[in-house]
């Protein structure tokens, strides 16, 4: 096969692309596994060094914080726990709030969706003081409950179910009426495997979007126990200018390089649907 | 009272456009009955008033001695079969025919055998395991069907089933539903716009224009005896020729001759309808013809021409005659086979 310029130069273009991705993430990687005199003296790095084992075991288990006791793995695990929260809670209720929208013709409808939408224009940062103290009036401060429930609520994906619930020919509907379907029924056994690759690639957005919220989870935690990994970030970027200790920088790179894990993962999982939700047209 | 009774059955939508206007019908059990119309005479609403899918605005529609205006779609025991079929995309062939089944309850062994007499009456059991997406159109709409005979439904409804197949799946599949229904039995309405597909399917056809039944009856009593100009045009292919005319004294003069001692007390402005294959070839004729063009069918020839007036008409002879483009033809009626409607009202009056 004859290779023509023009795809030397896409290749070309694209390489330059995927180098631009990867190389930040691959200096950090091996910059983590150094110790943090070499890079400072040094600096960052391109191989792999011999401190591998013990940065990433001091940072995973070394307590910090301001009274010592919670350690990245912990972090870890809330953020985990949050982000799976939302992802799951907002793919759940936007895909039930987008049945209702589309498929009971109450007057009402069509106000009611402009409402959710215009949610867009008011993220979370704009309303933190409101929804701060709702959610310390109910005392939900320090809790999984509180740092989910408020972000679980999402026009975006309620908008892409509702454009894609409309999609669906209204014979089916009809169809599975004559079969006997109910409200319910009908929502499980076709709305639900009909939109799974849109749900793939929403649940893979709001994880993302739940892993790196910062100024919620900073508000609302006070506790250490819920601190998050987007949280731990500044802490361990700051905590060694406090003290006379040199700064720790092998062991940032090695919580950065740890913080990408989950996020990473779940696209991993998902990538297949989510590629077919973003293209799909088969129906 | 018969199986299916509609009475007075009136749809009107809430945008106030009339789609059903005060219509009666019965069906017999095990009856195929036929709706056919042109496009947006309301023959789907009615049919899906009867599904349930549409609300009655007003009327009457009872099942089996049973009122069903309220009835849920689900409870009516219907089973319809789509124009585009409307198959489930995410489930197999075989869980597209148990669904029905599995909703009422029914154990799984049942279903399975259920299905699998289905399929084997449907010649699909080698596709059970594929998607629709796998399938071809004419394998399709076996599942459609499929998934109505399963269910072993009071009544089949059709919407228009056929017209998404090509030209020669669609009179096979025809062919097909009419076995199958003979085979099973059970009562059916059947929507076309297609009047050869009325004609052949139906033990009783009802023709609709504009939310009213124009005419009920078998299709050779509508073929043959056509009560309004609307059905004379609609049902027959090609299309009955209509010519203008006037009633005066029995005498019927139309555009170029005369019919005396018609069987008809009416006086003034008529329609003449003589239908393409009524007509031959005679010394002492009616009407003459000036043939354009000649479709050749093999059985038959279908002749087209004007007349003296340059009326456009046609004329259907058998295929062995040779009919040269621009000859003169001297045509005469068959048999007094001819029709009259009040210019007006578009009754007939003879």
């Amino acid at each position: 096969m004859k290779i023509k310029p023009l795809q030397i130069i896409a290749h070309i273009i694209l390489i330059l692309g995927v180098l631009l991705m990867v190389v930040p993430i691959w200096i950090s990687f091996a910059s983590s596994s150094h110790d943090s005199v070499t890079i400072l003296t040094e600096g960052m790095k391109f191989h792999i060094g011999d401190q591998l084992a013990r940065n990433y075991n001091e940072v995973l288990n070394e307590k910090g914080g301001w009274s010592e006791e919670v350690t990245a793995a912990k972090m870890f695990i809330n953020s985990f726990i949050m982000a799976l929260g939302i992802a799951t809670l907002k793919v759940v209720i936007s895909a039930m709030s987008a049945y209702a929208l589309v498929y009971y013709r109450f007057k009402l409808a069509v106000p009611i969706f402009w409402l959710i939408f215009i949610t867009l224009l008011v993220p979370l940062e704009v309303r933190i003081f409101p929804s701060y103290k709702i959610v310390s009036d109910l005392g939900l401060t320090n809790s999984y409950t509180g740092l989910i429930l408020p972000l679980v609520a999402s026009a975006t994906a309620t908008f892409f179910f509702r454009q894609f619930y409309k999609t669906i020919p209204d014979e089916l509907l009809e169809s599975a009426k004559l079969d006997g379907a109910n409200a319910w029924s009908f929502f499980i056994d076709f709305l639900v495997p009909l939109s799974k690759t849109m749900i793939a690639a929403m649940f893979i957005f709001m994880f993302v979007y739940g892993y790196s919220q910062y100024l919620w989870p900073l508000i609302m935690t006070t506790a250490e126990e819920y601190w998050t990994v987007v949280m731990g970030m500044k802490i361990i970027y700051t905590e060694s200018y406090e003290g006379v200790a040199l700064p720790r920088t092998a062991e940032r790179f090695a919580y950065i390089i740890l913080s990408m894990i989950p996020p990473v993962l779940v696209v991993v999982f998902l990538q297949k649907w989510f590629i077919k939700g973003l293209i799909q047209t088969e129906k | 009272m018969s199986f299916l009774d509609l009475k007075n059955v009136t749809k009107i939508y809430p945008n106030g456009t009339k789609a059903v206007h005060e219509t009666s019908l019965s069906v017999d059990e095990g009856e195929f009955m036929v709706f056919v119309g042109p496009s947006g005479c309301g023959k789907s609403t009615l049919l899906r008033m009867v599904a349930g899918l549409e609300d009655i605005t007003e009327g009457d529609i009872n099942l089996d001695g049973k009122l069903i205006n309220e009835v849920d779609p689900s409870e009516r025991d219907v089973a319809m079969v789509f124009q585009n079929y409307a198959l489930y995309p995410h489930m197999n062939v075989y869980n597209n025919l148990a669904y029905g089944l599995k909703n009422r309850g029914i154990d799984k062994e049942t279903i399975e055998q259920k299905v699998n007499d289905a399929a084997k009456l449907l010649q699909i059991s080698d596709y059970l395991q594929r998607k629709p997406s796998m399938l071809s159109g004419g394998q399709r709409q076996r599942v459609a069907m499929g998934r109505a005979i399963v269910r072993n439904p009071k009544i089949f409804l059709f919407d228009e089933p056929l017209s998404n197949l090509d030209a020669k799946l669609r009179i096979q599949m025809r062919l097909e539903i009419k076995k199958l229904q003979q085979k099973v039995g059970v009562t059916s309405i059947f929507v076309t716009h297609d009047q050869v597909e009325a004609m052949t399917l139906a033990d009783r056809l009802a023709v609709i224009n504009n939310g009213i039944i124009e005419q009920l009856g078998t299709p050779i009593e509508i073929y043959d005896n056509p009560k309004s100009l609307f059905v004379a045009g609609f049902i027959g292919s090609p299309q009955m020729n209509f010519l203008d005319g006037n009633i005066k004294n029995k005498t019927l003069s139309a555009e170029g001759f005369e019919i005396k001692d018609i069987d008809s007390d009416f006086e003034g402005e008529v329609k003449l309808g003589i239908r393409p294959e009524h007509l031959s070839q005679s010394e002492n004729s009616l009407i003459n013809l000036k043939v354009d063009l000649v479709e050749q069918l093999g059985s038959d020839n279908l002749v087209y021409g004007q007349l003296k007036n340059k009326k456009d008409f046609c004329y259907r002879c058998p295929g062995n005659l040779t009919i040269e483009k621009g000859a003169d033809l001297s045509l005469n009626i068959e048999n007094n086979k001819y029709y009259i409607f009040d210019k007006s009202t578009g009754k007939r009056v003879n």
